[in-house]
């Protein structure tokens, strides 16, 4: 059950990341290049997106307790701290070079472009070695 | 290369990015963060669900094959051809998305949604630096 709605989840994600353009490295390209061919579409998913989850989670989070779990899993930190501005600046560099989040990048692996192919297990790796780096930053804090 | 503005399938693929992260929250009580679900398969940890993020994942991989198979029409992407430098960027994406807490869709739909101060900040971060990467790409190494 658990399974088979994530996995229903994630298609309906898939089928947003396909319709909404942010699959294709070039629109997002085109959507952050605002001094050449600029594409502001993306920023029409955006608001689509934060519309419907501001409103859904409203409702949701109103009710005290997910479906399956006994609590909801929200990051309540608050702290505006290095790794936060140093993390997303560096995702913000790569997400610039290639065109391709994470998302996207999982979306694009069965059309098969071999650039997309070459993208993802180094993002795979890169994920590894940054949770590495936050494990190993968590234990020196403990310490 | 331009690509073609479209603001309406844009929206309404946001749309369903929204609904899949709304209804993610009413089952499992998650943000739909793709880059912790990544982590979260790949790097498994208690109370991570491994198994639930896998599923999530397989449904953003199949999900062109559900758009095609629905509308009988292909996925359109370009993605670029310079290897070395789509494995930085892949490094860097992942990298840099875990140890800044999350991605486009965990900071830039689901925190922004919350209003969440440090996803404000990371989606500022991420945005300008991927904005400044395509500048310095596009007008100035290319220029």
């Amino acid at each position: 059950m658990r399974l088979m709605i994530n996995l229903a989840l994630g298609v309906l994600f898939g089928l947003g990341l396909v319709l909404s353009g942010m699959v294709n490295p070039a629109k997002v390209l085109n959507f952050l290049d605002v001094a050449g061919t600029w594409d502001p579409s993306l920023a029409f998913v955006m608001i689509g997106a934060i519309a419907v989850t501001a409103a859904g989670y409203a409702i949701v989070i109103r009710r005290g307790q997910p479906l399956l779990e006994p609590v909801f899993q929200i990051p309540n930190k608050s702290d505006i701290d290095a790794k936060l501005v140093v993390g997303s600046g560096l995702f913000g560099v790569g997400w610039g070079l290639g065109g391709l989040c994470p998302g996207p990048a999982l979306t694009s692996i069965l059309l098969g472009a071999t650039g997309t192919l070459v993208f993802v297990p180094a993002m795979l790796a890169g994920v590894v070695a940054g949770t590495l780096v936050v494990r190993a930053l968590q234990k020196s804090q403990e310490a | 290369m331009m690509t073609e503005f479209t603001p309406l399938s844009s929206l309404a693929g946001g749309a369903l990015i929204g609904l899949s992260s709304v209804l993610l929250m009413l089952f499992s009580g998650r943000i739909a963060g793709i880059a912790g679900i990544i982590r979260r398969a790949i790097m498994p940890d208690p109370n991570g669900r491994a198994l639930e993020a896998l599923a999530f994942i397989a449904g953003l991989v199949g999900a062109p094959l559900v758009y095609s198979g629905v509308t009988g029409a292909g996925v359109p992407q370009t993605v670029g051809e310079n290897f070395p430098l789509l494995v930085v960027a892949g490094l860097l994406v992942g990298f840099g998305s875990i140890l800044g807490s999350g991605c486009t869709s965990g900071h830039g739909v689901c925190g922004l949604s919350r209003m969440s101060a440090r996803s404000i900040v990371a989606t500022g971060t991420f945005m300008a630096t991927a904005a400044l990467t395509v500048y310095l790409v596009r007008h100035v190494l290319e220029g």
